[in-house]
């Protein structure tokens, strides 16, 4: 009996989990818009979770890139099919590898980052003082965090595609031979700009919309101590790595399933 | 309008825990008011019941005369405005200068110039003596300039009440005699209303017009500090003497404590 009032308890408790992250999202982005004071911040929030990205972004791309043109090269040539390494390359990126990595990346780099800084500001009782001045935190702090996550995620997983095909080109045809040409043309018409490029987009915008709403919940809901935030920010990190993969799963299922 | 805030009767408790089990105090307009009492006791929630920030379980708290649990969200942030509470770790914004932090409520609620908010901030840093420190971070302040960079944002808007929130705990003698000063000086200058909370005894009854002392959950004793100091009541003399036997308990369990150390306490 205890173990099912257990079970009960967890259940309701993640119910409640999720009605309460719901709530904290509804707060933050629904009001009335107030451009003059939110545009500043969405811009700072752009440079801090977007640009600060980039360099991690750019790197990993460029050696999934390259590594996918490796391991591509040697099994296509075994089938003297290499003039495929560039879809092989460019279709890997735009489907899955572009927006999955970059969501990965982009929870641990800035997930974590966010969750962090808005536990530390609910611990230094910043949080309390904004709304003992008549300052809802959540538009003020949490709103303008999330609309930069939601669009900087799918400019990164673009940037990390474009990048990481870059790479394949390099190591497919400025190392191993392929032809330039083929590796561009067979490229350009086998990928589709809706069923591939749309897609990938798509899926970039659940993941981001996924990963910074867990972040910022995780931050501002933590206890506000130090092993609270610890436990918080962790938690950000394997929590949203778990929702991409899943997600990822769904979302492909439905889009190329069949 | 005598009384500022008044909380009749207010129940609050946090989780299986009671807090507060019919508390009653009033704040008259214009005075300094003293909530004391040992730790752990409430007093921070005290004063966020009063800001709204928390709602009791029963009872009323009333402020300027609006019954603060029963205001919607936005009539709550209207008359937030009218308040102010200074933090005990200052709550300063960390990325924000000194300047920036004391501007932050006049941009956020008024459509003042840069040239009129330049200047009001500089009267406000004047008024606690930070005026040269304007330019620095919240980190590179002591405690006690970090406490009164936050009191200068605390009066940036010209509130009717200032809550303090153990404005004294861990500084040093020097910021702490500037402090008490402050207080007393912004009140009677700005016509404040202040409710400071806060168990260094000396400090507070030395400015407070009226003071109330809470432990069991409730007001155990009040008057003025003169009042206080001859109450004879145990637990009264027990606090503002700092005993460490009486009715409030220094040790956190009744076990014996040889038994304890045997094992058999816990049987």
């Amino acid at each position: 009996m205890d173990r099912l009032a257990r079970l009960g308890a967890t259940v309701t408790d993640a119910i409640a989990g999720i009605g309460r992250a719901l709530a904290m999202l509804l707060g933050a982005i629904i009001g009335k818009p107030t451009p003059r004071k939110s545009w500043p911040l969405f811009v700072q929030q752009m440079y801090v979770v977007g640009v600060l990205s980039l360099i991690i972004i750019v790197v990993s791309g460029l050696f999934i890139g390259m590594v996918l043109g490796l391991q591509g090269y040697t099994i296509l040539v075994d089938y003297g099919a290499e003039q495929s390494l560039g879809p092989m390359v460019a279709l890997s990126l735009l489907r899955e590898l572009g927006p999955v990595v970059t969501a990965l990346l982009f929870a641990g780099r800035a997930g974590s980052a966010l969750t962090a800084e808005i536990g530390l500001m609910k611990a230094t009782e910043q949080l309390s003082s904004l709304e003992m001045m008549a300052v809802d935190p959540l538009r003020r702090v949490v709103a303008p965090r999330f609309w930069a996550g939601f669009v900087s995620m799918p400019l990164l997983a673009l940037i990390f595609s474009a990048v990481g095909i870059y790479g394949g080109y390099l190591v497919g045809s400025g190392w191993l031979g392929v032809d330039e040409g083929a590796f561009w043309s067979v490229m350009q018409s086998a990928v589709d700009w809706r069923d591939d490029l749309m897609n990938g987009i798509i899926k970039s915008l659940v993941f981001a919309f996924v990963v910074t709403w867990i972040a910022l919940y995780k931050g501002y809901r933590c206890e506000p101590t130090s092993a609270g935030i610890s436990k918080a920010t962790t938690s950000t990190v394997v929590t949203a790595s778990l929702a991409i993969l899943g997600l990822d799963f769904i979302l492909t299922a439905l889009m190329f399933g069949g | 309008m005598d009384n500022f805030v008044a909380l009749k009767d207010v129940h609050f408790s946090h989780g299986q825990r009671t807090i507060y089990d019919g508390l009653s105090l009033t704040v008259p307009k214009g005075k300094i008011v003293a909530v004391m009492g040992p730790s752990g006791i409430g007093k921070t929630t005290l004063l966020r019941l009063i800001g709204g920030q928390l709602r009791p379980a029963s009872g009323s708290i009333k402020v300027a005369d609006e019954e603060v649990t029963q205001l919607s969200r936005k009539k709550l942030y209207e008359l937030r405005k009218r308040m102010s509470m200074l933090f005990q770790s200052g709550a300063l914004f960390t990325d924000m200068s000194v300047f920036d932090n004391v501007a932050f409520p006049l941009r956020e609620h008024t459509e003042l110039s840069e040239d009129v908010i330049r200047s009001i901030v500089l009267m406000k840093l004047e008024a606690v003596g930070l005026r040269g420190a304007r330019d620095l971070m919240p980190s590179e302040l002591s405690g006690g300039m970090a406490r009164r960079a936050a009191l200068a944002r605390a009066i940036a808007l010209d509130p009717d009440l200032i809550m303090y929130d153990e404005p004294f705990a861990g500084q040093d003698p020097i910021s702490m005699g500037v402090i008490v000063k402050l207080i007393r000086s912004l009140n009677e200058s700005l016509g404040l209303t202040s409710i400071v909370v806060s168990h260094d005894v000396d400090e507070i009854l030395s400015i407070a017009d009226y003071a109330y002392i809470i432990a069991d959950k409730k007001v155990v004793a009040e008057g003025t500090p003169d009042e206080l100091r001859e109450n004879d009541k145990a637990i009264v003399r027990q606090f503002l003497q700092g005993e460490a036997d009486g009715p409030v308990k220094f040790h956190y369990t009744e076990d014996d404590f040889a038994m304890d150390l045997m094992g058999e306490a816990h049987g």
